[in-house]
């Protein structure tokens, strides 16, 4: 325990343990806040409770194998972490993906966004005092999670996207059910956001709490919804594209005042653009065609052609018993998270297992910020940043 | 994109090796995306000139990471992933580490977020960032024993199945 000057002329502070057992950490992050009466001194999050070590078990497996580890990390983007996952062993390939399954690859991240987001939304309403709010998202995140099933056969953690296209061809009547979503979704968003936005209570939670400059944000390496509520434009499908995101029409939407309720608008306005991106994404995809590139040794050859070709069914054994090599050498790659800038850096030396896997969780990063956000704020504006911040512990752990 | 890429990144080399000639150590192009390996004595000056100068503008250090290459020396590689906001670049920057000398200038300074990504790497693979304003471990706990990313160590760890008589579970 520290003494220091306050305002209010007392000098002594209690230290408080917020978690890891507490509903609103969305998890298991403990946060030791040093407390003037209500008032945040001092905050030190303490992480560390769920690592897996996935970054480790990636190097014992090959490189097909560790996608469904990838799936575990951030589990309301477990699409996102297979794409990043792919598109980083795809680069140390130098594979081509069929335009048909990067189609499918952004339709299916960006649906696991909007999903991600309610889920968020959810949540945070929850922690807020707005309990009704969370019903409604979930309601509507399990329609999604129905599209996933429909797709992958899982809801959760699919591993649809794998190195060089898909798991599976699209479904018999996938067409529909997406269309359905759609056409109900932007109506479901203006009833959060009748509910939500401009609630006085909602306002007076989220309004000037949790403030952090665009410099800081940047100098703390911050990305995604955060940074861009601080007014920087950056978003990795505008500024690197990756799977023809430069093919697609849609607008990054940014804030400026950078407090909790920006933070709460970004996302909003997200899931508005991410349905225009999935619109889109149906559009270009056709009935037929390649969902997986064509690279022996690599890609599992369809059945047909296992069933035909002898070449086929020895490739295929030589992929599932032994894996394949990529030539040695480094690949980093990132994508647009819900959560921000999601990396996936892979070292190879030439053998079938990743000599490194290393992912760059955004929330990690973004959760490095807390203390600066809650630093003289109110014990019970923590919630609300910790909310915003908008953190996975199972990425941030590992 | 790829041409486009490494245009870029020529700028970026000739532009640090006409500040210091013994800037950069070495160039590596794979699949589009540039490495400047780097001594490690000038690290920190080299973040600095990148971050700071008008014609690089490196403002975001996304990420940064170890590699183990044991058996071979030297066998730590640490990556930096940077990226220019306004230019719309990256880069990587590399430098080298010997398994006896674990020692590195941190770039907390520079980019204030490296603390934690800084942590991270001080805690699974045992490299030392000199000048770290909080250098513990991040992610196991405080008494943990060993850098569980080094080669070295094990997948399934050192430790025993403790205190369950019949369950021990022999040490690799």
């Amino acid at each position: 325990m520290s003494t220091v000057e306050t305002a209010t002329g007392a000098t002594k502070t209690m230290v408080l343990n917020m978690g890891p057992q507490h509903p609103s950490t969305h998890g298991v992050l403990r946060v030791l806040l040093e407390l003037d009466g209500e008032t945040v001194v001092r905050a030190v999050p303490d992480l560390g409770y769920l690592h897996t070590g996935i970054e480790k078990s990636c190097e014992d497996k090959t490189y097909s194998q560790a996608i469904t580890l990838t799936d575990r990390m951030d589990y309301l983007n477990p699409l996102g972490n297979n794409l990043v996952y792919c598109l980083a062993v795809e680069k140390l390939l130098g594979l081509e993906i069929p335009k048909r399954a990067q189609y499918v690859r952004v339709m299916m991240v960006e649906l696991q966004r909007i999903s991600s987001h309610l889920v968020w939304l959810g949540t945070h309403a929850i922690d807020m005092g707005a309990m009704s709010v969370f019903l409604y998202c979930f309601r509507e995140r399990e329609e999604i999670l129905k599209i996933f099933e429909l797709f992958a056969g899982q809801r959760m953690m699919t591993s649809y996207i794998r190195i060089g296209g898909l798991a599976l061809e699209p479904p018999a009547g996938w067409r529909g059910a997406v269309d359905r979503f759609l056409k109900m979704m932007p109506s479901r968003i203006d009833e959060y956001e009748s509910l939500l936005t401009g609630n006085r209570i909602w306002m007076g939670r989220l309004k000037d709490v949790g403030y952090i400059s665009a410099e800081d944000a940047v100098a703390l390496s911050m990305t995604g919804p955060t940074l861009r509520a601080a007014g920087i434009n950056y978003d990795n499908r505008k500024m690197f594209p990756y799977s023809s995101y430069d093919e697609f029409e849609f607008d990054v939407p940014t804030r400026t005042e950078s407090d909790c309720f920006a933070r709460y608008m970004v996302r909003v306005l997200e899931m508005r653009e991410s349905l225009k991106i999935v619109r889109q994404a149906m559009a270009k995809i056709t009935d037929s065609g390649p969902i997986r590139t064509e690279a022996p040794g690599i890609v599992p050859p369809s059945r047909e052609k296992m069933k035909t070709e002898m070449e086929a069914l020895i490739y295929h054994f030589k992929i599932f018993t032994e894996g394949f090599s990529p030539a040695p050498g480094e690949a980093f790659v990132t994508v647009e998270s819900p959560r921000g800038e999601l990396g996936c850096f892979i070292a190879s030396d030439g053998s079938p297992k990743p000599l490194r896997a290393h992912f760059r969780s955004p929330s990690y990063i973004n959760l490095q910020a807390l203390p600066k956000l809650v630093t003289g704020q109110l014990i019970s504006d923590v919630v609300a940043c910790i909310g915003t911040i908008d953190i996975v512990l199972g990425e941030v752990d590992r | 994109m790829t041409e486009n890429t490494s245009e870029r990144a020529s700028v970026v080399v000739e532009h640090l090796r006409a500040w210091n000639p013994n800037a950069i150590e070495e160039v590596v192009e794979f699949r589009g995306e540039t490495t400047l390996v780097l001594p490690r004595k000038i690290l920190r000056a080299v973040a600095e000139r990148c971050r700071d100068h008008a014609e690089l503008q490196f403002n975001l250090l996304t990420d940064a990471t170890c590699v183990d290459r044991y058996p071979h020396e030297p066998r730590f590689e640490l990556n930096y992933h940077l990226v220019s906001i306004p230019r719309r670049d990256k880069i990587r920057l590399k430098v080298r580490l010997s398994g006896s000398d674990t020692v590195v200038d941190t770039l907390v300074p520079v980019w204030p977020g490296a603390n934690w990504l800084e942590r991270e790497i001080f805690d699974l693979f045992g490299i030392r960032f000199t000048g770290h304003p909080d250098l513990r471990r991040i992610l196991l706990p405080e008494d943990w024993e060993g850098y569980p990313l080094r080669k070295d160590y094990p997948v399934e760890g050192y430790r025993d199945v403790p205190m369950v008589p019949g369950f021990r579970k022999s040490s690799v």
